[in-house]
């Protein structure tokens, strides 16, 4: 029953704010129905209004897919600190860490929705009702651990909100197992999204057993920018509370992040053009184009600069304490992740193909707006939750007011 | 409080299996060949009796759409057979005859264009080098001077990657060896055709689109009936002629005789004798992908 209170008291939480609480909401409505628009496109037509193709069978939507699932993963680094060093100031924010990672969840699988060409009948995949091919296929492994880690991230999330909500202590004794759970499965979908790519030798350019670690270092990197810019949003914007150190301390955490992820990549460089063999064709594509075909250039070495002077920005205390200088690095590194999961990860490992032909592909209008559609309905499930979690953590709203209005 | 919660729990339930209940009575009635064909379950766990309905049903409903008798064959792997291709390099001329004959006897879509043959034309001096080789060639006559050709289509594997990657067990492998794709199972999440290799398969990423006079009625529901959009297709050895006793129709018609197929089970077949004979290759060796489709030089 109070269960049931405590989502009518969320329901109505999240129609209640100001002028500029709805007007983004309205500018995210409006970008969820032009992006909707080229979702309907694609139901009807087919995947042929994307540009992929034979050649370049997956793109843009799968690298979104990846990069979210870095998102979600990087959960924990906030969860680490804040339960096993029990260190205080960054304890209450964790909460809002998971709510980033159920959000990064759903867009991601939205994400393999939207990719695959019969998505009704994606139950074929799952076990009992279809045959779901474990422990064969990675895709089966990648499912679980998605949803296992959903689960935990939900419940954990739900629970806490819930019980301060109802005014109840939570039962640490359920809580802490879980959160402690929540680490590894948070390093494990990663991992495993890592090996989807990794564990397929048609593919030299994912070949390469630093896939997975490059992919952990990296989302260390981005989905922390993301946290840290909020925090300051909602700071300003709402009763939010966050101290100085504890965003000094996350932005730390990033910087180790940053260099593992830079001393991964020059390894990874190191071996492929020192080696020159036929397998360094998808690096030449990424990094200065094949003949005529560049499409990918210009991207690749915006993701590296922004990448090295957000690693510069953050490495030294003096603008990594400044707070402009700090949120310049905290954007050009999430921008950084980006474009090396979005476009720089998957493309190259389809170009050329595997007969050595090259199919230039750049995302079609409908995979930009259908990609939009999936953003937009992130951020408004996010800004929702966000909504519940600030009013119940900091506004002290709980059960009381829904009685007192009866 | 412990007795008003009892009962708001049991008016739940109450009302959960009322609704339950009801839906169930909605899926019961909505009976059509759509619905039908949407809980089809995966080819391979099915009867042989599942098999004949679904097969009939098959025949009915595509004699009626493309206007010709339909005959859709469920016929499992023969006993003892394991199919082998191999393919003379040194007489294969590059005229794509078998490409067309391909896409004629197997229904590939015209528009979006469909080949499970792919020709590449390579250098002769660099040998068989997929970095420098060119799908697209068009001269006027061929072969030219300085080059050779290689056709690739599916390889048939006896270890697939494509298989292995499925997350759903939509493509597998029959005892006859010929890899499969049951089109009413794939999801089209396109695992497979990153896996594969040899660029062997193909996705229908438009509704498939092809002349209804030309379609080839004589169909294997593994193989070439009409597939639909969103679902990967493949090439089967022609699993709708060799399960019967032909060639398949890449075999048939090549000018040159460049192209082997036979039984790797039986001593006395050709695919033997050139496998004793002659010393093949097979492409990319280093993978493991352990192909049943050799390549050799038979001049």
């Amino acid at each position: 029953m109070k269960l049931f209170q405590f989502f009518i008291g969320s329901i109505r939480i999240i129609f209640k704010g100001g002028k500029g609480y709805y007007s983004w909401l309205a500018l995210l409505i409006i970008m969820l129905i032009w992006g909707v628009g080229g979702y309907i496109n694609q139901l009807q037509e087919g995947l042929g209004v994307t540009n992929m193709s034979d050649s370049v069978s997956w793109a843009f939507y799968i690298g979104n897919f990846t990069f979210l699932v870095g998102v979600a993963a990087a959960a924990i680094m906030l969860v680490i600190p804040a339960y096993i060093y029990n260190w205080k100031p960054i304890k209450e924010i964790v909460i809002f860490g998971e709510l980033l990672a159920i959000t990064a969840v759903i867009m991601s699988i939205g994400f393999i929705v939207v990719d695959i060409g019969v998505p009704v009948k994606f139950w074929h995949m799952l076990p009992l009702i279809g045959t779901m091919n474990f422990p064969d296929s990675i895709l089966a492994w990648d499912f679980f651990a998605l949803g296992v880690y959903f689960l935990i991230n939900l419940f954990v999330a739900t629970y806490l909100l819930y019980c301060l909500f109802i005014k109840k202590e939570y039962n640490k004794s359920i809580v802490l197992p879980l959160i402690l759970l929540s680490i590894p499965a948070a390093i494990a979908i990663h991992t495993i999204t890592a090996f989807l790519f990794n564990a397929i030798p048609a593919r030299p350019f994912w070949n390469s057993a630093l896939l997975a670690p490059r992919f952990l270092a990296s989302a260390f990197c981005s989905g922390p920018a993301i946290l840290i810019i909020l925090f300051q949003i909602l700071q300003k914007t709402t009763k939010f509370e966050i101290k100085k150190e504890a965003i000094w301390t996350i932005a730390e955490l990033m910087v180790y992040a940053m260099f593992i992820y830079l001393f991964f990549t020059i390894a990874e460089f190191f071996k492929e053009f020192y080696s020159d063999t036929e397998h360094l064709v998808y690096w030449k594509y990424l990094l200065f184009g094949i003949g005529e075909n560049k499409e990918l250039v210009p991207y690749s070495w915006l993701s590296i600069i922004m990448g090295t002077v957000a690693f510069v920005l953050f490495l030294i205390p003096r603008t990594r304490k400044n707070f402009i200088t700090l949120n310049i690095g905290a954007v050009l590194i999430y921008f950084s992740v980006y474009i090396e999961k979005g476009l720089a990860l998957i493309i190259p490992g389809f170009t050329p193909d595997v007969l050595g032909q090259i199919y230039v592909y750049t995302p079609s209008m409908d995979e930009i707006r259908t990609t939009v559609l999936i953003f937009s309905a992130g951020f408004l499930l996010f800004t929702f939750m966000l909504k519940i979690a600030i009013s119940i953590i900091f506004n002290n709203y709980s059960i009381d007011e829904l009685k007192q209005k009866k | 409080m412990q007795k008003e919660e009892n009962n708001t729990r049991r008016d739940f339930l109450k009302k959960l299996s009322l609704g339950v209940g009801g839906s169930v009575v909605a899926l019961s009635a909505c009976n059509s060949p759509q619905f039908d064909d949407f809980l089809q379950k995966n080819f391979k766990t099915l009867s042989k009796e599942d098999i004949d309905e679904i097969v009939l049903n098959l025949e009915k409903k595509y004699t009626e759409k493309y206007g010709k008798q339909f005959s859709v064959s469920g016929k499992p792997a023969i006993d003892d057979t394991l199919f082998g291709y191999a393919l003379d390099l040194s007489r294969c001329v590059g005229c794509r005859k078998c490409v067309y004959a391909c896409v004629d006897e197997n229904n590939q879509s015209r528009d979006p264009q469909i080949h499970w043959i792919k020709v590449l034309q390579m250098e002769k001096e660099k040998g068989i080098d997929f970095a420098h080789a060119d799908v697209h060639y068009n001269p006027e006559l061929v072969p030219e001077e300085g080059r050779f050709y290689v056709p690739v289509a599916c390889q048939q594997c006896a270890n697939p990657p494509c298989v292995k990657v499925c997350p759903a067990q939509a493509t597998w492998q029959e005892s006859d060896g010929i890899v499969v794709v049951d089109y009413n199972w794939c999801i089209g999440c396109r695992y497979c055709m990153a896996a594969c290799p040899y660029g062997a398969r193909n996705f229908n990423w438009s509704e498939p689109n092809e002349p209804d006079e030309e379609i080839n009625p004589i169909t294997h529901y593994l193989g070439n009936r009409p597939r639909p959009k969103g679902v990967v297709e493949k090439c089967t050895f022609c699993i709708q002629r060799v399960r019967e006793g032909k060639y398949p129709s890449c075999v048939e018609i090549c000018p040159t005789g460049s192209r082997k197929f036979g039984n790797l089970l039986d001593p006395e077949s050709e695919i033997r004798y050139i496998l004793e004979n002659k010393r093949v290759l097979v492409l990319k060796a280093e993978l493991n992908t352990q192909p049943n489709f050799f390549y050799f030089f038979g001049v």
